[in-house]
């Protein structure tokens, strides 16, 4: 492998790290969000139990 | 689904690539990405535009987004092009490429773009100013061009001709295209997604305070 | 037209005299531009050439341009004078023309102090340099004025600025540098009329939204 073939590697394996990197960041925070509807969903029960 | 569909091109689009020339290759990530980005911009301004001309609360976030998109897509070219410098001039950065430096003024730009809209309560004056904001970036690019053009004489006397783009044949046009379209949609994708991501966001805090 | 024009004269004259009185701007601006001057001097190792005096010029021009915006709107955001002029009734981009009117004023007399001190201490100053100086100043005057707005309404005000207006200014920077160093400045000079003309409409167009709701 030349330098140049490892170069090049690198640069499509730069793109494809960072994508990967966004896609977690975004699963994080997928998370966060599913996590606060739970709360708010268990919320809104508590509330409709108060109510009745 | 669209992930899907622009993973698919995705890895339709890398075995395409490396056709011909050797460190060339690098040419089919870094000019898609980098045109990627503009559009990105492109389209930030032009949401921005339209939040101006309506004063539609709902073209802030879609304006966010894409500037967000642009934003990575920008680091990404500075990042391939760098690689790109060294494989071609043995550097890792050189001032007398226009385009990355041009990207790396852009970069600071947008990353201010953030930070305002940090420091800035939430609300329609925040949107607007976004706005105002990435309106300004679409215009700085073309200018920025021309002062990195007119800089090049100054700074760097040697004019690293690259010729790249001028003869392009027509496997090379068409593997060109088709990582175009694969980046682009690649970057719609992300986009709607994640707009998505950020209404849902807005949606819950509303909701959050609509209960508490 | 003519109430226009008698608007952005009010404002400006507002702003001067404001500053007359209260003297807390100039003097600083001066001051800061001088001791950069001073700074650079030590700053260059002995026999760098006039090339990197001149660019260190527009590096200590650009920087006191940020001092002095940094204070533009302080007046008004203390005592909220700007949610009073914005619903006078004038045109909200006259409070831009007034504003950027007063800051170019502030540039052009720290600039009458800065460029002797560069003769000098540097190199002798050319009329190109003035030119490129006098457009600088308008240009970084219209996109300073509608940024510093914005900056004011944010919560990190002085640190927000120059992280806003440095990557807008540095296409101002180049066509300075350029206009005092190149043998052909009439390009750069060109290039920074071609600058100030595009920011300058289209800051005049979007300060309204900056200010208003």
């Amino acid at each position: 492998m030349t330098s140049a073939e490892r170069y090049v590697t690198a640069a499509y394996l730069v793109v494809l790290a960072v994508l990967l990197a966004y896609l977690v960041i975004y699963a994080f925070k997928l998370s966060r969000l599913e996590r606060e509807v739970g709360e708010l969903a268990e919320l809104a029960r508590r509330r409709k139990e108060e109510a009745a | 689904m669209l992930l899907l569909a622009g993973v698919a091109l995705a890895f339709y689009w890398v075995p395409d690539a490396p056709l011909e020339g050797f460190r060339q290759r690098i040419f089919y990530i870094h000019v898609p990405v980098a045109l990627t980005a503009y559009a990105c911009f492109g389209w930030a301004a032009w949401k921005a535009l339209r939040l101006l001309s309506t004063r539609d609360q709902r073209y802030d976030l879609e304006s966010y987004t894409a500037v967000h998109m642009g934003v990575i897509f920008g680091i990404l070219t500075l990042v391939t092009g760098s690689i790109w410098a060294r494989t071609s001039w043995g550097v890792w950065w050189s001032w007398g490429e226009r385009q990355l430096v041009l990207f790396l003024v852009l970069f600071l730009f947008y990353s201010a773009y953030f930070m305002l809209r940090y420091s800035v309560e939430a609300g329609p004056r925040r949107a607007s100013m976004s706005a105002v904001y990435a309106l300004f970036g679409v215009v700085l690019i073309p200018v920025s061009f021309l002062a990195i053009r007119l800089a090049e004489g100054l700074i760097h006397p040697v004019v690293f001709d690259r010729n790249v783009g001028d003869n392009l044949a027509g496997s090379q046009l068409l593997t060109f295209a088709v990582c175009l379209a694969g980046t682009l949609a690649l970057a719609a994708t992300l986009y709607v997604n994640e707009l998505t991501g950020k209404r849902v966001d807005e949606r819950l805090r509303e909701l959050r305070e609509a209960l508490e | 037209m003519t109430a226009y024009l008698a608007d952005v004269g009010a404002l400006a004259r507002k702003d001067l005299l404001l500053e007359l009185r209260s003297r807390d701007t100039l003097p600083a601006m001066l001051l800061f531009v001088v001791s950069t001057l001073v700074v650079f001097s030590f700053a260059l190792p002995a026999g760098t050439g006039e090339t990197a005096a001149y660019g260190l010029l527009w590096v200590a021009i650009v920087f006191t341009a940020i001092l002095g915006l940094t204070r533009a709107f302080a007046a008004e955001r203390e005592q909220r004078v700007l949610d009073g002029l914005v619903l006078a009734p004038c045109d909200r981009s006259a409070i831009w023309a007034g504003k950027g009117i007063a800051v170019v004023v502030f540039l052009a007399l720290a600039e009458l102090v800065a460029l002797p001190a560069f003769a000098l201490f540097f190199e002798p100053v050319t009329w190109e340099l003035v030119a490129a100086v006098a457009l600088a100043d308008l240009g970084l005057a219209s996109v300073g004025t509608l940024l510093a707005a914005m900056a004011a309404a944010s919560r990190a005000r002085e640190l927000l600025l120059p992280l806003l207006f440095l990557p807008l200014v540095i296409p101002v920077v180049v066509g300075g540098v350029g206009a005092s160093i190149a043998d052909d400045p009439g390009r750069y000079l060109g290039f920074l009329a071609l600058y100030d003309l595009i920011f300058a409409i289209l800051s005049w167009a979007s300060f309204e939204y900056v200010v208003t709701e």
